[in-house]
């Protein structure tokens, strides 16, 4: 596909036939929450949109959320989207290396300057100066501060870029950071997620090649239309948790007949993403439809907020020693105090004076 | 950046709850100390043998004798109901257990969460009305000082942000149940220096009435 050429010219050569085209602008849309009516505006944006230059920077990363949108499940439009993106630079999928494949990133930067997208996957180690972590002796750091002074906006895809993920786990070692930590003065929109939806970030990008904009964020710089409700709030098991029918452990009866997973440690009322609704590999399936709670990978610091199987109700730092020493000290202070009150009390017998009429005639 | 609910709640599940816990337990154990070593006076009656007065007592005190109930009943129900509902809220409830559980390794069955939302609304509303009655009724509002309040209010708000996360109202859950926890560890820290010790010490002193009472020739 050159660049010139239009996405529904391209999605037409690869066998996509229009009535699928108009199918996944429907789907679309109403991912986006957008009106029916608003899917014919999707589609015709969508199908004059030229190629925008993408640059994929990773970083500290597992590569997993390029897995998740490249294995989502081909030959799909979705990916047939992510592939009509014009993908300059990108180190699992590219086909050039060493050197040529820099060249290709400093190219693409300089050709579509202030018009790019910049995605980024993984987290940035800043100590030391961001030794932690280099790409042809460049730091982590140095390259997204370079790249996205031309970018148009940047997208966090995953958990890593968008809050720091696993690399930011206590005691980050590394010091790693976000992408939105760094660049302050470029639009960033975070698609968290360990990895995140494929759906989700072909929606973002189509939500971009549709209005020219990046979708509405809410206070965690998340795309409201796909993190506006919890995992819990439209997860099928909730009228068990109404109900108060809970699976113990991951082989009792409440686990076989698919009760809610609350009690097994399930981040479902705190966790923000689609997954109970878009759900994964072409709809088929999500965590807890497979028997294991959500463990709140697109939340900050999820690795950090203790363990994923203690329920959300319990705390979870251990509380022994502290609860023996607070009764000891309690005890001794205690002890301490009733002897000061003894004191005085014996004191103020012995200061005790009678007073006769005599005394009180003076 | 921003500021992320999910830090209050591991704050809240983690050092917060730490804290409260040993505020709570060293509070307790310093209060049953101080109160025992207090001594009693010298009991210079002569014993009378009655067995299990102290227990009569506690039932028998625990009951409104009909004048009584006449006089203050709004009191009386108010406060059976919001008692109650405090009891089966905290102990009955699944998550509740859990917590529990996980910090003594006892473990009891649960009510159903339905009934206990029910109990949940009416202990609210027995809390209003005993809100209520105290700046309404002029000699409750006379008697009623700051410590009343912040006991009422220590008791009330682990109620109402429990309701509200459980029903995921006013605010997003993740923050309704960070503020829910720390209104439960508030709770905790007042509850051994306000009059809410009355929770420990309630039964033991009533018990202990009715067993110097018996002594004294005046058992129930």
């Amino acid at each position: 596909m050159s660049r010139d050429e239009s996405l529904l010219e391209f999605l037409k050569q690869r066998g996509i036939t229009r009535r699928g085209f108009l199918k996944f602008c429907a789907a679309t849309a109403s991912l986006m929450a957008l009106p029916p009516s608003m899917a014919q505006g999707v589609a015709a944006a969508l199908a004059q949109a030229r190629r925008p230059s993408v640059i994929w920077l990773s970083f500290q990363e597992c590569t997993g959320c390029t897995e998740a949108l490249t294995r989502s499940h081909a030959p799909s439009i979705e990916d047939l989207i992510f592939e009509a993106i014009s993908l300059d630079y990108h180190h699992t999928l590219q086909a050039a290396s060493g050197q040529g494949a820099e060249r290709a990133r400093e190219q693409a930067m300089r050709e579509f300057h202030g018009r790019y997208l910049l995605l980024v996957d993984g987290s940035i180690p800043v100590k030391d100066g961001g030794v932690y972590s280099t790409i042809a002796g460049m730091s982590n750091l140095d390259m997204l501060r370079e790249a996205a002074q031309g970018a148009a906006a940047v997208v966090s895809i995953g958990t890593c870029a968008a809050y720091g993920g696993l690399p930011h786990a206590a005691p980050n070692p590394t010091g790693a950071a976000a992408v939105a930590d760094i660049i302050t003065d470029r639009p960033v929109v975070n698609i968290p997620g360990c990895p995140p939806i494929p759906t989700v970030i072909t929606g973002v990008l189509a939500h971009y090649l549709t209005f020219g904009r990046l979708p509405e964020l809410d206070a965690l710089g998340r795309p409201k239309v796909f993190y506006g409700d919890t995992i819990h709030d439209r997860c099928y098991r909730r009228p068990f948790y109404d109900q108060g029918k809970f699976a113990h452990s991951f082989d009792d009866e409440g686990a076989r007949n698919g009760w809610c997973l609350y009690e097994l440690g399930c981040k479902g009322p705190t966790t923000y993403n689609a997954c109970a609704t878009t759900k994964w590999n072409a709809g088929t399936s999500f965590p807890i439809q497979s028997g294991h709670g959500c463990i709140g990978c697109s939340e900050p610091n999820f690795w950090d907020a203790g363990g994923l199987y203690k329920p959300l109700s319990t705390p979870y730092a251990g509380v022994g020693p502290a609860a023996a020493g607070a009764i000891a000290a309690g005890a001794v202070t205690g002890a301490a105090i009733s002897l000061h009150n003894r004191r005085k009390r014996t004191r103020a017998r012995a200061e005790h004076q009678r007073a006769t009429v005599k005394d009180l005639e003076k | 950046m921003w500021f992320d609910p999910n830090d209050l709640l591991a704050f809240a599940r983690g050092t917060g709850f730490q804290l409260a816990l040993i505020v709570f337990l060293l509070g307790v154990t310093l209060r049953f100390v101080e109160v025992y070593a207090l001594g009693r006076p010298r009991d210079l009656s002569t014993p009378r043998p009655r067995v299990g007065s102290g227990w009569r007592t506690l039932f028998r005190r625990s009951v409104p004798d009909a004048m009584t109930f006449r006089r203050s009943g709004v009191t009386f129900t108010v406060g059976y109901v919001f008692h109650i509902g405090l009891f089966a809220t905290l102990f009955l409830f699944r998550p509740h257990i859990l917590l529990f559980q996980d910090v003594t390794g006892l473990w009891w069955p649960g009510l159903p969460s339905p009934l206990i939302d029910a109990i949940a609304v009416a202990t609210l509303i027995a809390l209003a009305i005993t809100a209520l009655s105290r700046l309404l009724h002029p000699v409750k509002r006379f008697l009623s000082g700051f410590g009343d309040w912040l006991a009422l209010a220590a008791t009330a708000l682990p109620v109402l942000t429990g309701y509200l996360a459980y029903h995921h109202l006013a605010l997003p859950y993740t923050l309704m149940l960070a503020l829910h926890i720390l209104s439960v560890e508030f709770l905790l820290v007042v509850l051994p220096f306000t009059k809410l010790m009355h929770m420990f010490t309630l039964f033991i002193s009533r018990w202990l009435n009715g067993e110097t009472f018996a002594r004294r020739g005046v058992a129930s």
